[in-house]
């Protein structure tokens, strides 16, 4: 049962992860526009570097 | 759940109430303000990657950003106007048009979309975390390992319910406040309790914590809600487009020439040039100019009147053929539209007050969750007087008849319903409209712009001799008068080949006049013309060739698309279809033997319409009212339930439940029909999740409830209910 002090750490650590990048993808509106996200990935505007 | 619906419509109610300060708070940034267009053809990634490139390829153009959900583009071009940028859009392929800042406020409802979505997020991810550990409990953990479980999932849960539950407890508190029980009051209740019992049991080793089913409880029903929220956004966002799209503006006469200015801004003794076609943007009296003027939106007349300098004008009227110059009498909030508007908006009353399928299901179930689980408490307190097993049970009580499939089963259904009716072109901007849609017996019909489309069509070309007609298609392409139109394009249809003539000229609400060698030709009215004119009630135009006698061409309003099939689909369906008309005797009659409707009536009053559905209403009929004009906008509010078409005016649509968004008719009668089967379907939901709490009950007030129950009955509820929904799209 010893395990469990590392496993819960680490189940609760990957859930937080989790939801901390979840915050940041709706601070950052990208549920703003789920269509267009849907179809911008299909084109190759930025494919080489990131939109500046 | 109630409240917050009924606190949210009463926001959304008054769009304009809404952007008022964002429109004052872009102003005052000093013209920092994006152009929005409104792109309805975009559909893929190239459209997305053409419409960018070609505008930010465009000097002065800092940023654009397409939005592919809402087909918009936002760009950022300090300096630039919305029609520099059009062009630069249609140039690769694609439709747009302006859209008026200020009455998009999708800010404000963004914000709350998001915000109901970061707790679903946190209460997603809290609902799985404790489950873990609630499935190693339920599966047997015990002693310390279990009260360490139970201690980490309370650690989570607290905050999380602290936070995902807000939107319940204040909803909650508001209705207690206003002394009423809704249905966020037992949320909370069952929220709060499940928790405090929970950490006391925690703190004394007990055997069963509820964490899991406050947490989850959160989940799924903001999930009811966001759905909520997204039916209303999305019917919102499409209504504010229609308004957005009508981008008001009026050109005023300065020394240095004519200026674009916004109709708010318009001030008596302006004066503004008005051209053909445009609408009379504020009370006015014509100074110069001589044309037609289509009064169909404002009275309900097809046949448009002649106006000449001296002839007042009202807000809403259409100029069809000549410029006018107009001198502005009263603009804005005292123009004769706007003060007719805000009376319609007064007299709303008549459904002021529906109580939707989920308040009365609300009223029933609060009292008896609350009854229950207080007896359930007592009973077990006087029985054993074991306090803690006695708040225990009535705990458990609480949770278990939660109302979490309730509070999906309506949005559920509401989502499928108007998605699907949304698809077919038809906007329900109402969250009651399909409840009070599925009772309608009765359907009344304006007539000028909803069964017809406003725009005339020739009954035959027979009376015009062959040799005349190429000359008539001359005349008739010069002129830019509906009837004119109509007449070229049923020459054209016939394979008519225009003929050349000489000096052709427009006599602004007249006609037309050329000549053919030394022969006169002309088109126009009859009084111009010379001849008599007959039967004054058909619209028709009047040909004539030098001496010749003038031959009479008459017109009938063309019917809508769709018209046809959807009267007669309503009345198979034994409701009954009455239409009122402000227009002239004959039209209707004429219009309502070619439908097949028994009930009609002309020259009716605006407030004789009004009165009409009044009347219908106190015989016991429930009436869908289809109109769009003004004179129908105090029917349209009296009306158990309204529709009007996207064409109609502005005060029209706000005061309808739904909006057509095409041309066509035809999803009227499919619409009732959705209307019936959504309300059958969200009384199913109600059977579903009353029958889970038959079964789940009685283990509660016995005593044998446990979290996994409550999990389980929680849970497959809620999808039961979800997939019953799903099956209407």
């Amino acid at each position: 049962m010893e395990i469990l002090v590392i496993l819960i750490p680490v189940s609760l650590g990957l859930g937080a992860v989790g939801l901390a990048a979840f915050v940041w993808a709706l601070r950052g509106r990208q549920f703003e526009d789920p269509k267009g996200d849907a179809e911008r990935i299909l084109s190759k505007d930025w494919d080489d570097r990131p939109k500046p | 759940m109630s409240d917050a619906t009924l606190h949210d419509a009463r926001l959304s109610a008054c769009p304009a109430c809404d952007a008022a300060p964002l429109a004052q708070r872009i102003a005052g940034q000093g013209g920092a303000e994006d152009i929005i267009l409104s792109l309805p053809t975009i559909h893929c990634a190239t459209c997305i990657s053409d419409v960018e490139r070609a505008l930010l390829a465009h000097p002065g153009v800092r940023e654009a950003r397409v939005n592919l959900t809402l087909r918009r583009v936002t760009v950022d071009a300090p300096g630039l106007a919305a029609p520099e940028l059009i062009p630069v859009v249609e140039a690769v392929g694609y439709e747009a048009h302006e859209l008026d800042p200020a009455a998009l406020s999708a800010s404000a409802a963004d914000r709350q979309g998001r915000d109901i979505l970061m707790r679903i997020g946190v209460s997603g991810f809290a609902m799985m975390n404790i489950m873990i550990l609630s499935v190693a409990v339920w599966s047997g953990a015990a002693d310390a390992t279990r009260d360490l479980f139970h201690f980490i999932s309370g650690a989570i849960a607290l905050p999380t319910v602290a936070f995902a539950g807000q939107p319940f407890f204040s909803s909650a508190a508001r209705s207690l406040r206003a002394g009423r029980l809704g249905m966020d009051v037992p949320i909370s209740l069952a929220l709060i309790l499940a928790s405090a019992i929970s950490v006391f049991e925690t703190l004394h080793s007990g055997h069963h914590a509820y964490f899991d089913a406050a947490v989850m409880l959160c989940f799924f029903l903001l999930v009811g809600r966001y759905l909520d929220y997204r039916t209303r956004a999305v019917a919102r966002s499409a209504a504010e487009e229609l308004t957005a799209l009508e981008v008001p503006r009026a050109f005023r006469l300065t020394a240095s020439g004519d200026e674009p200015v916004p109709v708010s801004e318009l001030i008596p003794g302006d004066l503004i040039r008005l051209r053909p076609g445009a609408r009379v943007p504020a009370d006015g009296e014509i100074i110069e100019g001589a044309s037609e003027i289509d009064r169909a939106l404002l009275t309900g007349e097809s046949i448009p009147v002649p106006a000449a300098p001296g002839m007042a004008l009202s807000a809403g009227e259409v100029n069809l053929t000549g410029q006018l110059i107009l001198r502005v009498t009263a603009a804005g909030r005292d123009s004769s539209l706007a003060r007719l508007t805000q009376l319609v908006a007064a007299a709303e009353s008549a459904r002021g007050r529906y109580t939707s399928l989920a308040e009365r299901a609300s009223r029933l179930y609060s009292p008896m969750v609350h009854l229950l689980a207080f007896a359930s408490f007592l009973g077990w307190y006087l029985a054993t007087h074991d306090l803690r097993r006695a708040v225990n049970i009535a705990a458990a009580v609480l949770i278990i008849t939660c109302p979490c499939a309730l509070g999906l089963a309506v949005p559920a259904v509401l989502t499928a319903a108007s998605g699907r009716l949304f698809r077919r072109g038809l906007l329900i901007k109402d969250g009651t409209a399909l409840e009070r849609l599925a009772e309608v017996d009765t359907v009344v019909f304006d007539k000028t712009g909803t069964l017809t489309m406003g725009v005339p069509q020739l009954v035959s070309l027979d009376p015009l001799p062959m040799e005349q007609r190429p000359m008539a298609l001359a005349l008739a392409q010069a002129s830019s008068h509906p009837l004119a139109q109509a007449l070229a394009q049923a020459l054209i249809a016939v394979g008519t080949v225009p003929a050349v003539l000489g000096d052709v000229r427009e006599q602004p609400g007249n006609g037309v006049l050329a000549m053919l060698g030394d022969a006169q030709v002309r088109l126009g009215r009859a009084e111009w013309l010379g001849a008599s004119h007959g039967d004054a009630t058909m619209s028709a135009t009047w040909f004539q060739f030098a001496d010749t006698p003038a031959t009479r061409l008459d017109f009938v309003d063309r019917l809508r698309p769709g018209a046809e099939e959807a009267v007669t689909q309503i009345l198979a369906s034994g409701r009954r279809v009455v239409l009122l008309s402000g227009d002239a005797e004959p039209v209707v009659r004429d219009l309502a033997g070619r439908l097949g409707i028994a009930e009609w009536q002309a020259g009716v009053s605006p407030m004789a319409k009004a009165d009409r559905v009044g009347a219908l209403a106190d015989e016991g009929c429930h009436v869908l009212m289809v109109g769009d004009g003004l004179n129908d906008t105090a029917a349209l509010s009296m009306a158990h339930v309204s529709l009007s078409p996207a064409s109609a005016l502005d005060a029209a649509r706000t005061a309808s439940d739904m909006v057509m968004l095409g041309n066509d008719l035809s999803p009227v009668p499919e619409a009732l029909m959705v209307a019936r089967k959504a309300r059958a379907r969200i009384k199913e939901n109600f059977s579903i999740s009353v029958l889970y709490n038959i079964v789940a009950v009685p283990f509660a007030i016995a005593g044998f409830a446990t979290p996994l129950m409550a999990a389980l009955a929680m849970s497959l509820s809620s999808i039961s209910v979800t997939l019953n929904a799903l099956r209407l799209r």
